[in-house]
């Protein structure tokens, strides 16, 4: 079955992908300067026993194809290293991480394709007057502005009315998780809004272009020609042949999202993985670092191979 | 000799005619070529010096002082203007040198096709999946913060997708019969590429390269916010950051963080102004959009190519 084929490809891609990822990352890291064993001592002077038995521990001894090989055993058990930070295992902290980033992420997105789909089909029909160059300006607009700044601003234009800073109050008084999930929410506001206002600017330029194809179409023009009501032709003809290319790429950048929320959880100390990713390069803790590249990469290639399939899913004239 | 000359100097002037030709191209050059001069001429324009402290902290914004001071009581106009000089250089910098890389793997693997495109095009599909934030910012964490590391960094980021649009441009204008001609004439590998397809893929080079300096100077304003820019050269991505963390926010002061985010959206803006029309104008499906989405009249054509009878 040539359907089988085509998954078995992709999936064999993909898992190369990680593969090479996982290599540059051992590799990056290696050609660091200074002895990874003097970066974890942390001791001014420590003697040359302590540092040949840390080497020894890590397995800083062996050459550099076993240690290679090393890296991949352990990394396949799950074993991502030890934070140099807290001196705890990397998973942990990766895990804890990613399951704060995944509700904000989510919500934004969805609050994103709903506001950019809805703007880029009225801009793609409302081409040429006023109104549609409004939506695409303000599509541009939010496509353009840098993240961390719209995060900026949106704290100084909220100071005072929304938390601007981590998950939960830790002086909330009332213990109930009605009070808790209200905390949750009003904390989330911010980040989840800076991230549906820039992902919606890149989804109605995709929708609109899209729909600017389609709506070229000859049989939209048939359509026309039999009659048919305008809401028709867009909604059952245009909109969706357009959304065979934009659930594609809103899949596609739904593996970047987790990476670009790095900017967002920063600024709004959000504990999730990308937030981790800036504490890593800010305490130089590399093995946290490697880890949340990994998990970073792992989350786009997962997306990628999505996006590939329900591609060949979607439309039929990719034969499978 | 002569035919050739003819045939580039079409090319450019075709060039020309789109960038200038259009509405939204035309204001994205003159905001871009502001900006521009602005940063070219930045040590004689600035009306302030940018290490001298002429005011308080967070002076709020004067006649003598429009966008306020900083936290250093320095003028922000002047380091604004000195920001703009190094991020616009960042950003050239970093989509001169993706295009060249880019363009060049595009191209050969375009050009030659076979094992050499195979092997390439591979290399290129691993780069553009792997995430380019994180992996600029493991780059540059190991390596240092400095101008050249971050140009050649965000380089990195950026050439994945030209390799991939030139190949695929390169791939049909191959076949083209010119080129066929061409090869059939003699001409060397060399000869072809430099003098048939180069002039054929330069005006998309140009937009994607245009498009290129957009994000370039996208990621270096992330870069620095996290902390991986050049600690000595003032960005406009440092001014955010340094507003960031030296509590503008608390202090109510938006006079340092929100020019700074506005000059760099309006240089995307205007980048991508540009490139977008190049782009539209080079592709053939959109001209096959002749009717108006709302009212389904016949449009006037796009260029001159469209001869669609009303």
């Amino acid at each position: 079955m040539r359907g089988w084929s085509y998954l078995a490809k992709r999936v064999s891609f993909s898992l190369m992908t990680i593969f090479v990822a996982t290599t540059l990352n051992f590799f990056l890291f290696r050609v660091l300067p200074g002895d990874a064993v003097r970066n974890l001592s942390r001791v001014p002077h420590a003697s040359p026993d302590l540092k040949a038995q840390l080497r020894r521990q890590f397995g800083l001894d062996k050459s550099p194809w076993e240690q290679y090989l090393l890296y991949l055993r352990e990394l396949a058990h799950g074993n991502m290293g030890i934070s140099f930070a807290d001196q705890k295992p990397v998973r942990g902290a990766i895990v804890e991480a990613l399951w704060n980033t995944i509700p904000m992420v989510l919500i934004g997105t969805i609050v994103a394709i709903v506001i950019g789909v809805a703007t880029g089909v009225l801009a793609a029909w409302w081409r040429g007057s006023w109104k549609g160059s409004i939506g695409t300006s303000f599509a541009i607009f939010f496509y353009a502005v840098p993240t961390q700044w719209l995060a900026l601003v949106l704290l100084i234009a909220f100071a005072g009315l929304l938390p601007s800073h981590g998950m939960s109050d830790p002086y909330l008084l009332d213990d109930s998780t009605g009070a808790k999930l209200i905390d949750l929410g009003r904390h989330l506001v911010l980040p989840a809004t800076t991230l549906a206002l820039t992902l919606y600017g890149e989804y109605a330029l995709i929708t609109r272009s899209a729909m600017l194809e389609t709506l070229g179409e000859d049989y939209v023009l048939t359509a026309r020609a039999k009659g048919l009501l305008p809401r028709v032709i867009v909604r059952r003809y245009a909109l969706r042949n357009a959304m065979l290319p934009v659930t594609t790429l809103i899949a596609l950048s739904l593996g970047y999202l987790v990476a670009g929320a790095i900017l967002i959880e920063t600024v709004f100390s959000w504990p999730g993985i990308g937030y981790a990713a800036y504490q890593a390069v800010v305490e130089r803790d590399y093995p946290m670092l490697q880890g949340t590249f990994l998990v970073l990469t792992f989350s786009v290639v997962l997306f990628n191979l999505i996006a590939d399939l329900l591609y060949a899913r979607l439309d039929p004239r990719i034969t499978l | 000799m002569s035919r050739r000359a003819k045939a580039k100097g079409t090319s450019t002037s075709w060039l020309w005619s789109v960038v200038w030709g259009t509405t939204t191209a035309r204001a994205g050059v003159l905001l871009l070529g502001f900006f521009v001069v602005l940063a070219l001429f930045s040590p004689l324009l600035r009306p302030y010096s940018i290490d001298q402290q002429v005011g308080g902290v967070y002076d709020p914004p004067s006649w003598a002082h429009p966008l306020g001071l900083d936290d250093g009581g320095i003028d922000m106009v002047s380091l604004l203007m000195e920001g703009g000089r190094m991020s616009l250089t960042v950003g050239f910098a970093a989509a001169l040198v993706a295009m060249v890389v880019g363009g060049g793997i595009g191209v050969l693997a375009g050009y030659f096709g076979g094992w050499v495109d195979t092997v390439l095009m591979r290399i290129t599909d691993y780069f553009l999946v792997i995430p380019s934030l994180p992996l600029a910012i493991v780059i540059a964490a190991v390596w240092g913060p400095s101008l050249g590391h971050l140009i050649i960094v965000i380089a990195l980021l950026l050439w994945t997708s030209t390799a991939r649009l030139i190949r695929a441009e390169v791939r049909s204008v191959r076949e083209r019969v010119y080129v066929k001609r061409a090869r059939a004439l003699g001409a060397g590998h060399t000869r072809i590429v430099l003098r048939h397809v180069l002039p054929q893929i330069g005006p998309l080079l140009v937009a994607n390269t245009v498009l290129s300096v957009a994000s370039a100077i996208f990621d270096e304003s992330a870069l620095a916010f996290l902390g991986l820019g050049d600690p000595t050269a003032v960005t406009w991505g440092k001014i955010i950051e340094l507003a960031f963390l030296r509590t503008a926010v608390s202090a109510g002061a938006w006079w340092a963080i929100v020019p700074a985010g506005l000059c760099v959206a309006l240089v995307i803006v205007a980048c991508f102004w540009i490139g977008q029309s190049v782009e539209d104008a080079l592709n053939p499906r959109l001209k096959v959009a002749h009717l108006s989405p709302r009212t389904f009249d016949v449009r006037r054509g796009r260029s001159e190519a469209d001869e669609v009878t009303p």
